[in-house]
């Protein structure tokens, strides 16, 4: 009990932001900052258990044009479109998954075959622009005078609040596993596969339900993305661009702790804007450049990232301990 | 019909690709029993250890586990028929710590609920477990690990434990200890399956022993009369010619 009032009291904290009345650019930057999290919590689900995606771009992009199309041709509310959407992604994570993990397509191979799988959903979605509008990108429709809630088409502040439902939902998803068997039975898959499977543990199986999760997030990610930015565009919500860009959030802000990827997020926004303003439009090839070297650096010599820096830190003081420490059992450790 | 508990196998057949490493082996282990199987090297001992535990699978012949058939059951499902496998080279988690490993031993549904207690069980039988029980099983000793691994096997809560090779890459005085550990367990009245190529020290602990030669069993008997057979000591055990030979240079 007394474990849940650190974080709703933030989440508390944090929904009262908009009273504040921030400046719109401001609330921009958070919603923006609060839906990449969320996608780099889904992406560090796996990761932390070796499972490298290098394609979670992908269910982005499947979560956000399922959501889009259903509106723009069926008039499907959002609402219903955003859960519709994700279990699409969900059915397309599986499908990939779980040949994959029965033909025991494990390292270098799993991230080579989901880097393919992100072009491939960005590549259809360029190929179906008929319907998807390509490279254009796609508008929803506006919602009629008044079906605006309806239609979840809000303000900043409205969208800050879905945001963070959606954020606090990934974090919770996060502490559900981390105190379930699965997660013992995953950094023990990650060790070493033939030995899990002869205490007992159904490898597929696990493996197929932490992609199902990690998956979910990140398509809840990019549809609630898509639809916040009322636009939709496979560069932006497909392909290898946004895939690597959901890495580096994970690997920067840290995957073995909850909010490392929330960290993370905050540094990729505030390392993106600063970049935009100060390469412009100029040289446009720089942001990828700066993350390239960013992601060695932090492979190099902050494998657990700023979290893991963190941590570290909590820990050294003398008489505290890390909080969550006891009885959870911490996911696969990085080399060294 | 064979009794509950009973490990039966009949005729196996088994081998890699065109690569055939068992030739019809009969073997029958009863409940309760200890038995053990012994050879040189590629004599198929591994093989026939992997057939049992659905790693590969037999091109002929019947291998039944208290009257189920295991031919189809894959390698996940024979803890809940309650055959554990403490592989060769202990295969531990090593970035786990021990309690963590016992933790993933009890990960099958029947297992979950009674965790403590079989816990509590496991440090009673081996105390330095719960000494190290924070530690991360890769920093243990080689003796530790395979203490930890058998305590992961007993987790699931088996009726026979299948041990491959408990003392390989282990000190002679650490071997001791391992077959140590195989007593204890076998006091708990546990069904064992061991397969050894340390001949000697295997037939201290088990009832009977089956000697398999390429692929093939040679003998099969009581450990003690195994133990006295003339042809099995010299070839095992150290006969009339190894005495010439300096006891370090003896492969133990």
């Amino acid at each position: 009990m007394s474990g849940l009032v650190l974080p709703v009291a933030v989440l508390a904290a944090l929904a009262c932001v908009p009273l504040l009345s921030p400046p719109d650019y401001f609330m921009h930057l958070l919603v923006t900052g609060l839906l990449t999290a969320l996608a780099g919590t889904g992406w560090a689900l796996m990761g932390r258990y070796r499972l490298v995606s290098f394609g979670h771009g992908a269910f982005l992009g499947i979560g956000a044009y399922v959501m889009g199309l259903l509106w723009n041709y069926y008039g499907i509310s959002p609402w219903l479109g955003v859960p519709i959407g994700v279990a699409a992604a969900v059915g397309a994570g599986l499908l990939l998954g779980y040949p994959c993990f029965q033909l025991r397509v494990v390292g270098h191979y799993f991230a080579l075959v989901t880097l393919a799988a992100g072009e491939i959903v960005r590549i259809l979605i360029v190929a179906l622009r008929d319907v998807t509008g390509g490279s254009l990108g796609m508008t929803p429709h506006q919602a009629p005078p008044g079906g605006a809630f309806a239609a979840m088409q809000f303000d900043k502040a409205g969208f800050w609040w879905v945001a963070l439902a959606a954020w606090a939902l990934g974090l919770l998803a996060w502490r559900v596993l981390d105190r379930s068997m699965t997660s013992k039975a995953l950094a023990a898959i990650a060790e070493d596969e033939d030995a899990a499977a002869s205490i007992g543990i159904r490898v597929t199986r696990e493996k197929l339900k932490l992609t199902m999760l990690s998956v979910a997030l990140a398509a809840l990610a990019g549809a609630l993305t898509g639809q916040y930015r009322m636009y939709l565009n496979p560069e932006s919500l497909a392909g290898l661009g946004i895939s690597l860009q959901i890495v580096f959030v994970a690997i920067a802000g840290g995957m073995y702790s909850p909010i490392g990827p929330t960290i993370g997020a905050l540094i990729t926004i505030g390392l993106e804007e600063s970049l935009r303003v100060a390469f412009g439009t100029q040289f446009t090839g720089a942001a990828a450049f700066v993350y390239g070297i960013l992601l060695v650096l932090f492979m190099i010599f902050l494998p657990r990232g700023i979290a893991g820096l963190l941590e570290r830190r909590a820990a050294a003081r003398p008489g505290r301990r890390l909080a969550g420490a006891e009885g959870t059992v911490p996911a696969v450790q990085p080399p060294g | 019909m064979s009794g509950v508990g009973t490990l039966e196998l009949s005729g196996i057949h088994a081998g890699y690709g065109d690569f055939q490493a068992l030739f019809g082996v009969d073997l029958r282990v009863e409940p309760g029993e200890a038995v053990g199987v012994v050879g040189p090297n590629g004599a198929g001992k591994t093989t026939l250890l992997r057939v049992i535990s659905g790693l590969i699978r037999a091109s002929a012949g019947t291998l039944r586990f208290g009257g189920a058939d295991l031919a189809a059951v894959p390698a996940h499902e024979l803890p809940v028929l309650g055959i554990a496998h403490v592989p060769e080279n202990r295969r531990l988690f090593p970035q786990l710590t021990v309690e963590e490993n016992l933790k993933v031993g009890a990960y099958i549904k029947s297992a979950r609920a009674r965790f403590q207690e079989r816990r509590d069980h496991v440090f009673e039988l081996f105390p330095r477990l719960k000494q190290r029980r924070h530690q991360l099983a890769g920093t243990m000793s080689g003796g530790e690990q395979q203490m930890c691994a058998i305590g992961r096997a007993l987790m699931s809560g088996p009726r026979i434990l299948l041990l491959d090779e408990p003392s390989a890459g282990l000190a002679p005085l650490v071997v001791q200890q391992v077959f140590d550990l195989v007593r204890r367990i076998r006091q708990e009245g546990l069904t064992v399956l061991i397969v050894e190529q340390n001949v000697a020290q295997v037939l201290r602990v088990v009832d009977r022993a089956y000697v398999l030669e390429t692929g093939r069993v040679a003998a099969e008997g009581a450990s003690a009369a195994l133990a006295a057979d003339p042809a099995i000591r010299r070839s095992y055990l150290g006969g009339a010619l190894s005495a010439w030979i300096p006891s370090c240079w003896r492969p133990c």
